[in-house]
C-alpha cells in the first residue's frame, strides 16, 4: 500500500466501540460487542435495512437518545468515553472532529441558504474566523475537485453527486478525522457514485481521515473498505479484512447477501 | 433509507380476538380510546348540541332569550338569580349564552358546508384535471381572494336584507375560495403521486380515481381547517352583526352580543365576557374534534387497520 | 442461488419469428425544452422476452416506459403494439390497450393507496376492467396474490403494515391483474434490500415463463439486465448509444460510454473490476444538448467528426447496433484514455484529472 501519513501524536481519528447496546424501551435494536476504526482506515458496515448500522452512527454522534433510544456501553474517541459526555461536550466534537454525510445530502443543506453559507457558518461556529472560514471552505473545495464558487449556489441548484461532496468539503473544511458515511452514494447515478467514492479513498490518503462506511451494497464496500463489519439484527455477525470476509466469508449470512448480488453471466 | 423499516410486518390482530376480524363496536371503542382528542372534541361538540337542543329547557329565563326586556335589572353583575348577570336591558345573559348555542354555532357550520359544497369541487377540478380549468378557476378564486374577506361580506350583507340568512350567504361567499387553493394544491400534490399515476395507467376511470382516491387523501387538512374555521367565522359574523347586518337584536347570537356589550365592558364585565367564552369554548371544541378526525383517518395512526 | 433466464440469448426480435410485440421508432418524448428522449428505436419480440434499458439520471429511459403506458404524451415518433398505433388509442380501444401492457413502479412506498387495504387496490384493477364477476373478486385476489408469492390475507392489510418487498410484490399483482402482455418494470429492485433484491428477481424470472410475458426493464444495474434480459439497449441524454444482445454488450461493449458505465461499476470479486475509466465534465444539460455526438464533451475518444456528426445507430456487429463514430475501435479495444483509476488494492493512482 501507499505510505500513509504517520498518525499524529494527538488526535488520531481512533474511535473504539465495546459492548454497545441500543434499545427502544425493551427492545434491542444494537449489540455489538466489538468493533474498530484506526487511523487513516476505512471500516465498513454492511447490512440490510432494520440492520441497525445507522443507529449505530447515531449513537456515535450521540444523536441516539434524541431519538428516543437508550444507549449503553462504550463508544471511545480520543480517550474520551462518548456515551458519557454531555449534550454541549458532544456539540464540540459533533461535526467537526466527527463528521457525517448521509444518503440524502440535502439533509445538511437547508434549501433557503446558499451551501457556502452553511460551510462558513459551521466553520464560524467551531471558532474559525470570518476569513479562515473563506479559506477553508475554498481549500476544502478544491480538495473535493469543486470549482470554489459553487459554494454560491443554492442546493437546488446543485446536483446529488455536487452536494454530496460539498458535504464531504465540509468535513474536510472543519478538519474531522473521523468521518461516518451513512449511504451516501445509494441515491446517486453508477459513474458519480464511482467519483465519490476515489474520492474517499483519495482523502484518507492525503488527510489520513478514518472513514466509517454504511452501505447494504456489498461491492461498494468491497471495493472501499479496509475491513468490513457485516450486521444483522443489530448484531456483527462477521468482521475483519473486507477482500477475506467478501472472497471467503465465515457466516451464513453473508454468504446469502454475497449470492444475492445478481452476477453478470459473462466476465471477462 | 433503501427500504422500509420493517422487515416483518407487524401482526395487527387486536389481543383478545382469535387472530381475525374484530366487531365494530370494539373497533369504535378502541378508536375513541387511542384518540383523546377526538374523545374530548366529541363529547364538547356534543355537549354544545345538546344545549343547543334542550336550550328551552335549561336556560333560567327563556323568554330573555327572545324579545323580554326587564328594565329594572338592567346590568346587574351575575349573582345567584343570574349566573352570568344580565345585560343592558336586563336580560339573563346565561340564558341567552345557552340559546346562542343554536345561532352562532348553526351559522359557523352552514357558512362552512356551504363553502366546502363549492370549494372542494372545484379544488378537486382544478388540481386534479389542471389545464385550461385550473386556470380558470383559479383565476376567478384569485379574483375573490383580492378583496378583504371583511369588506366583502359587508357589501353583500349590505345588499341582502339584514337578517341570519344574509349573514350566512354574505360570509359563505367569502369563505369558499380559500377553499378551493388549499384544496387545490392538496388535489394536485396527490394527482402527482405514484399511486396515482398507476391508476391512470390500470385504466382506472377518472371519476373513481377522484373518489377513491384524490378526494380521502386531500381531505384531511380541509378537515383541520374546518376545525378551526368555526371560531374564525362565529367572529366574523360578530363583526357583520355589530355593524347591523346579519344578525339583529334581540336574536341572542353571540357576536351580536360581544358586539353590543362591548361599550359597557367597563366596569361591567360579564356582558362580554361569558358570551366570548362560549366562542373560545366553542371553537375549541371544534378544533380538537377536527385534530381527533384527522388522526381517526390516517390508517398509520390509527386502529381501525 | 440466483439463476440465468431460460431463454437462450437471442437475436434481435426482428430477425426472430414474427413482428416485434412493441416496436418503438423515433419516439422523440419532450418536456418543454428538455429532449427527454431524442429519437429512440426499440423493438420488444412477444414473450417470453425481455429488454433491458440501462442508462443513469437524464438518459430518459423512465419516460420511454413512461411513454409506452400513455403516461406522457410524445412529441415524435410512434408506438406500435401488435400492430395498433398505440399514440391515436381512443375510449374503448385504448382502455383495451392498458389491460395489454402494465408497468411497476420503482418505489413501493408510494406505488399504493396509503388509504386502502391491499386487496381493494388489487380488486381496483379487476374492477376497472371487469375481468372477473364481483363475486369472484376475492378469489381471484388471493389467487393473484399467492402467485406473487405473497399469502392471501395480506388483502387485509394496509401497506404500511408491509415490507417494502411485500409492497413491490403486491405492485406486481395489481399489474398482473389485468393480464398483460407487456410489462414495463421501471426499476424494479432499486431500492429493496439486497436479499429482496434477489427474490424480486426469482419472482420476475418465474412469472415471465408462466405468462409468457413481455418486459421492458428500465435499471441501472448491469446484473439485473444479465440476468433477466435477452437484449439491452444503454441510453445517453435520451439517444441509444447501443443496442444488442445482453451477454455480447456486456461481455465486448461498442460505445465508449458502456465501457466506462461498466467500469464505474463497483464489483465484489476482485477480478471482475476493471480500469476505470473516469469521464470528464459534469452530467450535460438536457435542455441545451452538445452538438454532433451527445455524447462527445465527455467521450475519451473523441475526435473532430465527433463534435459536428450526429452518430446514426448502425450495425457494427451481426445483431449489434452502436452510435458511435469509433465504434470499431471501441471493439478492437484501443485503450480508452490514460483517465484511469486502477482498482486493485496494490496500485492506488492518484493525481486524478481534475474535471
Amino acid at each position: 500500500m501507499t505510505e500513509l501519513p504517520p498518525a499524529p501524536a494527538g488526535p488520531s481519528g481512533r474511535l473504539a466501540i465495546t459492548s454497545l447496546d441500543i434499545s427502544f424501551g425493551p427492545r434491542k435494536v444494537v449489540s455489538i460487542d466489538e468493533l474498530r476504526l484506526d487511523h487513516a482506515e476505512i471500516v465498513g458496515i454492511a447490512g440490510e435495512s432494520g440492520s441497525g448500522k445507522s443507529m449505530t452512527t447515531l449513537a456515535i454522534l450521540g444523536l441516539a437518545r434524541t431519538v428516543g433510544a437508550t444507549v449503553s456501553g462504550s463508544i471511545v474517541f480520543d480517550g474520551k468515553e462518548l456515551t458519557a459526555l454531555s449534550q454541549d461536550d458532544l456539540r464540540e466534537i459533533r461535526g467537526r472532529r466527527i463528521a457525517a454525510i448521509f444518503q440524502s445530502p440535502s439533509t445538511a443543506f437547508s434549501p433557503v441558504y446558499k451551501v457556502g453559507t452553511i460551510v462558513t457558518k459551521a466553520l464560524r461556529l467551531h471558532g474559525a474566523t470570518k476569513s479562515e472560514a473563506a479559506d477553508r471552505a475554498a481549500e476544502a473545495m478544491r480538495q473535493v475537485l469543486l470549482a470554489p464558487d459553487l459554494l454560491r449556489r443554492y442546493p437546488s441548484q446543485l446536483s446529488g453527486g455536487q452536494l454530496q461532496r460539498v458535504a464531504i468539503a465540509l468535513a474536510l473544511a472543519l478538519r474531522a478525522e473521523i468521518l461516518l458515511a451513512d449511504e451516501p452514494t445509494s441515491a446517486l447515478d453508477v459513474t458519480i457514485q464511482a467519483e465519490v467514492l476515489d474520492l474517499l479513498r483519495d482523502l484518507r490518503e492525503t488527510t489520513g481521515m478514518s472513514i466509517l462506511f454504511i452501505s447494504h451494497d456489498l461491492a461498494v464496500v468491497a471495493e472501499l473498505c479496509d475491513r468490513v463489519a457485516v450486521m444483522r439484527n443489530g448484531v456483527i455477525v462477521e468482521q475483519g479484512p473486507a477482500s477475506q470476509v467478501l472472497s471467503s466469508p465465515a457466516d451464513p449470512y453473508t454468504s446469502e447477501l454475497l449470492d444475492s448480488v445478481p452476477k453478470l453471466a459473462t466476465t471477462k | 433509507m433503501t427500504e422500509s423499516a420493517v422487515a416483518q410486518p407487524p401482526a395487527v390482530v387486536p389481543a383478545g380476538s382469535p387472530g381475525g376480524r374484530v366487531s365494530r363496536r370494539q373497533v369504535a371503542w378502541r378508536a375513541l380510546k387511542a384518540n383523546p382528542l377526538l374523545a374530548v372534541g366529541g363529547t364538547l361538540v356534543l355537549l354544545i348540541v345538546l344545549v343547543a337542543i334542550f336550550a328551552p329547557l335549561i336556560a333560567p329565563y327563556p323568554a330573555d332569550a327572545g324579545a323580554a326586556t326587564h328594565p329594572f335589572s338592567v346590568l346587574t353583575a351575575p349573582s345567584s338569580a343570574h349566573l352570568f348577570g344580565t345585560d343592558q336591558v336586563g336580560r339573563d345573559i346565561l340564558s341567552r349564552v345557552l340559546y346562542g348555542a343554536r345561532v352562532s354555532p348553526v351559522i359557523a357550520i352552514i357558512v362552512l358546508a356551504i363553502a366546502c359544497a363549492i370549494g372542494v369541487p372545484l379544488g378537486v377540478a382544478a388540481g386534479f384535471l389542471g389545464g385550461w380549468l385550473d386556470e380558470a378557476i383559479m383565476r376567478v378564486t384569485d379574483v375573490f381572494l383580492a378583496f378583504p374577506p371583511l369588506l366583502l361580506a359587508l357589501a353583500l350583507a349590505a345588499v341582502l336584507p339584514a337578517s341570519l340568512t344574509s349573514l350566512t350567504i354574505a360570509i359563505a361567499a367569502v369563505w369558499w375560495p380559500w377553499y378551493v387553493r388549499l384544496i387545490r394544491g392538496q388535489a394536485a400534490s396527490v394527482a402527482g403521486r405514484p399511486y396515482v399515476e398507476a391508476c391512470r395507467a390500470l385504466g382506472v376511470s377518472r371519476l373513481r380515481i377522484i373518489f377513491r382516491h384524490i378526494l380521502p387523501n386531500s381531505i384531511t387538512p380541509l378537515l383541520v381547517q374546518v376545525s378551526l374555521d368555526v371560531g374564525g367565522v362565529i367572529l366574523t359574523a360578530s363583526a357583520l352583526s355589530f355593524l347591523g347586518l346579519g344578525a339583529q337584536d334581540p336574536v341572542p347570537d353571540w357576536g351580536l352580543m360581544i358586539a353590543e356589550g362591548q361599550s359597557y365592558f367597563t366596569p361591567d364585565w360579564w356582558l362580554v365576557t361569558f358570551p366570548g367564552l362560549a366562542i373560545l369554548v366553542t371553537a375549541f371544541a371544534f378544533n380538537l374534534l377536527g385534530d381527533g378526525l384527522r388522526d381517526l383517518l390516517d390508517p398509520k395512526r390509527s386502529l381501525i387497520s | 442461488m440466483t439463476s440465468a433466464p431460460d431463454a437462450t440469448p437471442a437475436a434481435p426480435a426482428a430477425a426472430a419469428g414474427g413482428p416485434p410485440l412493441l416496436r418503438i421508432s423515433d419516439l422523440s418524448v419532450h418536456f418543454g425544452p428538455v429532449h427527454a428522449v431524442n429519437q429512440v428505436s426499440l423493438d420488444v419480440a412477444a414473450g417470453p422476452f425481455g429488454l433491458g434499458l440501462i442508462g443513469e439520471s437524464g438518459s430518459g429511459k423512465t419516460t420511454i416506459g413512461r411513454a409506452v403506458l400513455r403516461l406522457v404524451r410524445s412529441s415524435g415518433g410512434s408506438i406500435t403494439f401488435a400492430g395498433q398505433d398505440v399514440g391515436s388509442l381512443r375510449g374503448a380501444a385504448l382502455q383495451a390497450y392498458r389491460r395489454d401492457a402494465q408497468i411497476v413502479f420503482q418505489n413501493p412506498d408510494n406505488s399504493l393507496d396509503p388509504r386502502m387495504r391491499i386487496g381493494g387496490t388489487i380488486a381496483e384493477a379487476l374492477n376497472a376492467h371487469r375481468i372477473v364477476s364481483r363475486g369472484d373478486i376475492p378469489g381471484r385476489v388471493a389467487e393473484l396474490l399467492t402467485e406473487a408469492g405473497l399469502d392471501p390475507t395480506f388483502a387485509e392489510r394496509y401497506p404500511h403494515q408491509l415490507s417494502g418487498g411485500q409492497r413491490q410484490r403486491v405492485a406486481i399483482a395489481r399489474a398482473l391483474s389485468v393480464q398483460p402482455k407487456l410489462l414495463v418494470l421501471d426499476e424494479p429492485t432499486s431500492a429493496l434490500d439486497v436479499r429482496t433484491q434477489a427474490h424480486m428477481l426469482k419472482l420476475i424470472a418465474r412469472l415471465r415463463a408462466e405468462r409468457e410475458l413481455s418486459y421492458l426493464l428500465i435499471t441501472h444495474n448491469f446484473g439485473v439486465v444479465s440476468e433477466l434480459c435477452e437484449q439491452t439497449a444503454v441510453l445517453y441524454l435520451g439517444k441509444v448509444a447501443e443496442i444488442g444482445a445482453t451477454d455480447v454488450l456486456l461481455s465486448s461493449p461498442a460505445h465508449p460510454y458502456t465501457v466506462a458505465l461498466r467500469s464505474a461499476v463497483p464489483e465484489v470479486d476482485v477480478a471482475a473490476r476493471r480500469s476505470r475509466i473516469v469521464l470528464s465534465g459534469d452530467a450535460p444539460d438536457a435542455a441545451n444538448p452538445p452538438s454532433g455526438c451527445v455524447f462527445h464533451p465527455r467521450c475519451p475518444l473523441a475526435v473532430d467528426r465527433c463534435r459536428t456528426d450526429v452518430p446514426q445507430l448502425r450495425e457494427v456487429t451481426p445483431a449489434r447496433q452502436v452510435a458511435c463514430h469509433r465504434a470499431e475501435d471501441v471493439l478492437a479495444g484501443v485503450a480508452l484514455s490514460t483517465h484511469h483509476r486502477s482498482r486493485t488494492a496494490e496500485t492506488a493512482s492518484s493525481a486524478p484529472d481534475l474535471g
